[in-house]
C-alpha cells in the first residue's frame, strides 16, 4: 500500500483532531516542563542580601566574607559558585544550578546563592 | 452425565462478540512482549478491534469487546485486580465514553483516526486521574502528562490508520459476512 493511499483514509476532521492532539502535547510540555525555570539570583553574604540580579546576561559578582571573595559566575539561565576561599570547596563542586529552588551555600565564607522563578517546585533544592 | 437442565444458545451477536474479543486478546498479550521505554506508554492494538467493531457493529459491541479484553487479557498476564488492572479498566471505560460521544461526529468529516485519537486521550486521562487519586498521591503523575499525550497522538493516528485501512478492505471483500478483524 502505497504512501498516498494510507494518506487517503484520513478525513478532514481527523486532521484537526490530530493537531488538537499536537496542541495539548505542547502545551503540556510549556505548562509542565517550563515550571523549573528559574528567572533571577539572590546572593547573600553574613545573612544579608547582598545582590538580587536577574539572569540575562553573563557577569561575575565578587562576595565579600570573612574568609575572603566568593566569586559568582552567572550566565543566561544559570549561575555557580566559581571560586570561594572554603576548605572544602561543596559549593563550587555543584557546577551550574539551573533549576528554580536550586542553592549553593559555602558555610564557612557565610554566602549562599538561590535562584529564583515563579514557577519554583521547592522552596529549597540542593545536592 | 447427567443433561444440564440449563440450555444457553449464543446467538450470533455473541459469536461475533466472543471472535472479536478473542483477537482484542491476542493482541494485548502479543503487546505485553514488547518492551517498553515507560510504564504507560503502550501501542494499545487491541483498541483497533474496538475501532473495528464499532465501526461495523455499534457502540455496544464495542464495550463489550474492550471489556473482556481487559479482563481476560489481564487474567491472561497475571495482572487481575493489580494496579495494572485497575488502569486498563479505567482507561477502556473512559475511552468507551468518548467512543461513545465520538461517533454521533459526522462520518464525512471524522473517521475512525478521530476516533482512536480521541479515544487514546481519554485513555491517558483517566489513567493519569486514576494514578493521582490513588497509586501515586502526588502531582508529580503529571509530569509525564507531555510523553503520554505525545504517545496518544502518534499511536492514536497509527491505530487509527490501521483501522481505517481493515475496515477499507473489509468493505471490498465483504463477501465473508461478519467474520472481520
Amino acid at each position: 500500500m502505497t504512501l498516498g493511499a494510507w494518506l487517503h483514509l484520513i478525513r478532514p476532521g481527523d486532521v484537526l483532531v490530530a493537531l488538537a492532539g499536537l496542541g495539548v502535547c505542547v502545551q503540556a510540555v510549556l505548562l509542565l516542563w517550563q515550571g523549573g525555570a528559574p528567572d533571577g539570583v539572590v546572593v547573600r553574604a553574613g545573612g544579608k542580601v547582598f545582590a538580587e540580579l536577574d539572569l540575562s546576561r553573563r557577569r561575575i559578582v565578587e562576595v565579600p566574607g570573612p574568609l575572603g571573595l566568593t566569586r559568582i559566575e552567572i550566565e543566561p539561565g544559570r549561575a555557580r559558585v566559581a571560586a570561594d576561599p572554603g576548605p572544602r570547596q561543596y559549593c563550587v563542586r555543584q557546577g551550574w544550578l539551573s533549576r528554580a529552588g536550586a542553592v549553593a551555600i559555602c558555610a564557612p565564607n557565610q554566602v549562599s546563592l538561590t535562584l529564583t522563578g515563579r514557577g519554583a517546585d521547592y522552596d529549597a533544592l540542593n545536592y | 452425565m447427567t443433561r444440564s437442565t440449563i440450555e444457553l444458545v449464543p446467538t450470533a451477536e455473541d459469536h461475533r462478540i466472543a471472535r472479536h474479543a478473542a483477537a482484542a486478546i491476542v493482541l494485548t498479550v502479543a503487546e505485553a512482549a514488547i518492551p517498553l521505554p515507560l510504564p504507560g506508554v503502550k501501542p494499545g492494538l487491541a483498541n483497533i478491534v474496538t475501532l473495528i467493531v464499532l465501526a461495523r457493529w455499534g457502540w455496544r459491541e464495542a464495550v463489550w469487546v474492550a471489556l473482556l479484553r481487559v479482563f481476560a487479557g489481564s487474567l491472561l498476564l497475571g495482572q487481575f485486580l493489580a494496579p495494572g488492572f485497575f488502569l486498563s479498566l479505567s482507561g477502556a471505560i473512559a475511552s468507551l465514553v468518548v467512543l461513545g460521544l465520538a461517533v454521533h461526529l459526522p462520518r464525512r468529516w471524522f473517521g475512525p483516526v478521530s476516533h482512536s485519537i480521541l479515544a487514546a486521550f481519554a485513555h491517558i486521562g483517566a489513567q493519569l486521574v486514576v494514578a493521582r487519586l490513588w497509586l501515586v498521591p502526588h502531582d508529580g503523575v503529571f509530569y509525564l502528562t507531555p510523553v503520554f499525550s505525545a504517545a496518544a497522538v502518534v499511536f492514536g493516528l497509527v491505530n487509527g490508520l490501521v483501522a481505517a485501512r481493515l475496515l477499507a478492505e473489509l468493505r471490498t471483500a465483504t463477501a465473508g459476512g461478519a467474520h472481520g478483524a
